[in-house]
């Protein structure tokens, strides 16, 4: 590639556009469906179940400690379909650039789908670009979208919390979204943060290899964990009681909450899941977790009792008692 | 979760619990003046611990939520002008003024940008020389020194196109305004740390000595505030009323000399008026005429059209602890933080979200 910006025509699906695919993206996604080049990707279906998931990227910074937006978009979409209790197979991307958007950049952020895709073990196989006008959109956007398949005998959904279900979460919480934070503000009196941003798909295929009986799996993006244990609580129609002393956080992360009036609870991740499993199992499922390289602080933070229908009831770390809630309204815009 | 594991452990603060339950004899109603204690209480379900007899009453010391509102009003009529980028800290966005709000003047278009410090007002300022940077200021003691050296800061670099709108106010009058009034019966108050870092111990001396009421500074960490609780318990049954600093670790006597030095180069006070609460004499801090320049209200000639509370909302019984928000027959009803009708319930330290977003059970 020649010019180091993007122009308007390079999503004008002309020359300049063949070019920026068969140089930029094609040796990164190689694939037999992907390099038909066709309308869109052809595959055969295995029987039974699938799960189909969407998201778009608006992250804002686009490149952050411990990943940027491309491997975001990657795992982003992989983790809603394994929260389904899928198994990914296949992904599009699409593509919307400001124009004047550095070519380097772009190619860092499609190499880094393009690692994080092999980790995951899914394949992209079809995609568009389309850019805009400067000042139409904000350097890039990404949509990612995907399907995979769901095993036989595996029943996961945010309905079927029960009464007497562990909770369990796989790690420290908040990374992600204290790491943007404190990225986008330039604050710098940390630099071990990190965000989590990880394919959990591996993880997932190893609990459930354990036993069926996980009831419901969920990655606590925005809104935090808060928020997915009051959508479940609702779904469910079911009470959950957690233990704040039980809840992984980095000492970083929760200091920094502190000093901004912000509450892990609510700040997004992007590499952590909960699960709701059936109580005779969860130790070995937390065991299980425990071995895998995303799951190492994993934790059971509480349970699911037939109490308080709807509600999520913290017991805190001095032993008093209080609600979590819902989040309401966005507590930190451009986190994913 | 344990940033700071001495002060939020888990047995010192039962033991804490325990001897407050064994001294405290007859109902006794505290106060705790600021927001940040309100929330700190619910988020580590202090109230849960505490026994039934001791009753925690939520004070004016929310700084958005005492913001009168004629100057929401004033906040939304700037950003409407031309050329003008507005600053601010993120809790005044959703607050309803009269007939919108600056979220929604964001969405119209209007240039308003969420800030943490006035320090980055100054560089809008500066990179935005034929625009107007006008910062929108609310808050107590606790940052009036930051936004009075950010006007030192800006009149010794010749920034002119920067302004605040100050509506600061100072606590002490306003815990004056509280005692005085004959429906309160407050046993104790519950002081501010943040705001006593500034001010000392010595800064609520005229306060104590007019009222005798007994008073202690705490700090925010769960162990900080059940040890101030219980001093005030001592000194209620007791009845031998003091002023006490129990956060000594961070409150000197005499506060920060520089700090409010800075203060009151750039400040006098005058007299404020607060949601809730009305006319406090002394209570808000006016630009001294050195500083005029600086002042947004004189440099863009705003004048308050008389207006009155959203209709229903009971923020000034809130914010004088003579109910709590369940009382309020809008409380989760038309009110809530999705669609708050007054900043009680949109402040994250106001005391309508606090019980919104922490209560368990009823009346928390
Ligand atoms: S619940 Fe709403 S309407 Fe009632 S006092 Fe609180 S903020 Fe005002």
């Amino acid at each position: 590639m020649k010019k180091d910006r993007i122009l308007l025509d390079h999503g004008s699906g002309g020359r300049m556009a063949n070019r920026l695919i068969a140089e930029m993206m094609l040796p990164l996604f190689n694939n037999p469906m992907l390099s038909r080049l066709d309308d869109g990707a052809s595959f055969d279906i295995p029987d039974g179940r699938m799960a189909f998931s969407t998201d778009s990227y608006v992250v804002d910074p686009i490149f952050f400690p411990g990943g940027n937006i491309g491997d975001l978009a990657i795992n982003g979409t992989v983790n809603d379909i394994a929260m389904c209790g899928a198994v990914p197979l296949y992904l599009s991307v699409g593509l919307i650039i400001e124009e004047g958007f550095s070519i380097k950049d772009l190619e860092a952020i499609l190499r880094s789908m393009s690692v994080s895709a092999e980790k995951a073990g899914v394949k992209i196989v079809t995609g568009d670009t389309k850019v805009v006008p400067r000042g139409a959109a904000d350097k890039i956007f990404i949509n990612t979208s995907g399907i995979g398949q769901i095993p036989e005998g595996v029943n996961v959904s945010g309905e079927n919390a029960r009464p007497g279900d562990k909770i369990i979460v796989s790690g420290t919480i908040g990374d992600h979204g204290i790491t943007i934070l404190h990225q986008r503000e330039g604050l710098s009196f940390d630099a071990q943060m990190k965000s989590d941003s990880a394919p959990l798909n591996h993880l997932v295929a190893r609990m459930l290899n354990i036993t069926k009986n996980i009831h419901v799996l969920r990655d606590p993006t925005r809104g935090g964990v808060a928020t997915a244990l009051n959508e479940i609580a609702a779904k469910s129609n079911v009470g959950i009681r957690i233990r704040e002393s039980d809840i992984p956080v980095k000492k970083n992360v929760a200091g920094f909450c502190s000093i901004l009036g912000l509450d892990p609870l609510f700040v997004a991740n992007e590499g952590k899941l909960i699960a709701f499993v059936e109580k005779q199992h969860a130790d070995d499922v937390l065991r299980t977790v425990k071995e895998d390289p995303c799951g190492r602080d994993a934790r059971i933070i509480g349970e699911v009792v037939s109490l308080h229908c709807g509600k999520v009831i913290m017991e805190t770390a001095i032993g008093g008692e209080r609600i979590v809630n819902m989040l309401t309204g966005e507590q930190l815009p451009r986190i994913c | 979760m344990k940033p700071n594991a001495h002060y939020q452990n888990p047995a010192l603060c039962r033991s804490l619990a325990d001897r407050i339950a064994e001294m405290a004899k007859g109902q006794i109603r505290i106060m705790e003046v600021c927001g940040t204690h309100t929330v700190s209480i619910f988020r580590h379900g202090i109230r849960f611990l505490l026994p039934e007899s001791i009753l925690l009453v939520s004070g004016p010391g929310c700084p958005v939520c005492v913001t009168d509102q004629r100057d929401i009003d004033a906040f939304i009529k700037l950003a409407g002008q031309d050329n003008t980028i507005i600053h601010t800290f993120g809790d005044l966005m959703r607050v309803p003024g009269s007939s919108s709000s600056l979220q929604k003047e964001k969405a119209e278009g209007r240039d308003i940008r969420i800030v943490y410090s006035a320090t980055d007002a100054i560089d809008t300022a500066m990179v935005n020389p034929t625009k107007q940077v006008v910062f929108a200021g609310v808050g107590f003691e606790t940052t009036a020194p930051t936004i009075a050296a950010s006007v030192v800061a800006a009149k010794r670099m010749g920034i002119d196109n920067y302004s605040i709108y100050c509506t600061h106010k100072r606590v002490p009058p306003a815990l004056d305004a509280l005692a005085s009034d004959r429906d309160m019966h407050i046993d104790g108050f519950l002081l501010p740390g943040h705001v006593s870092v500034i001010i000392g111990r010595k800064g609520y001396e005229p306060f104590f000595q007019k009222y005798r009421i007994p008073s202690a500074i705490a700090g925010f960490e769960p162990v900080d505030i059940l040890v101030a609780i219980l001093r005030l318990v001592e000194m209620i049954t007791e009845g031998s009323p003091a002023l006490i600093n129990a956060y000594p670790r961070a409150v000197p006597e005499n506060g920060n000399a520089t700090a409010r030095k800075t203060m009151e180069t750039v400040f006098d006070t005058c007299d404020a008026r607060w949601r809730g609460l009305g006319l406090i004499p002394g209570s808000g801090l006016a630009f001294r005429d050195e500083y005029a320049h600086f002042d947004a209200q004189r440099r863009f000639g705003i004048t308050f059209p008389e207006t009155c509370l959203p209709s229903g909302c009971l923020c000034g019984e809130i914010l004088t602890g003579k109910i709590t928000p369940p009382q309020c027959p809008l409380y989760n009803k038309a009110c809530t933080p999705i669609d708050p009708v007054g900043p009680c319930m949109v402040s994250s330290e106001g005391t309508c979200a606090a019980y919104y977003n922490y209560a368990a059970g009823d009346d928390g």
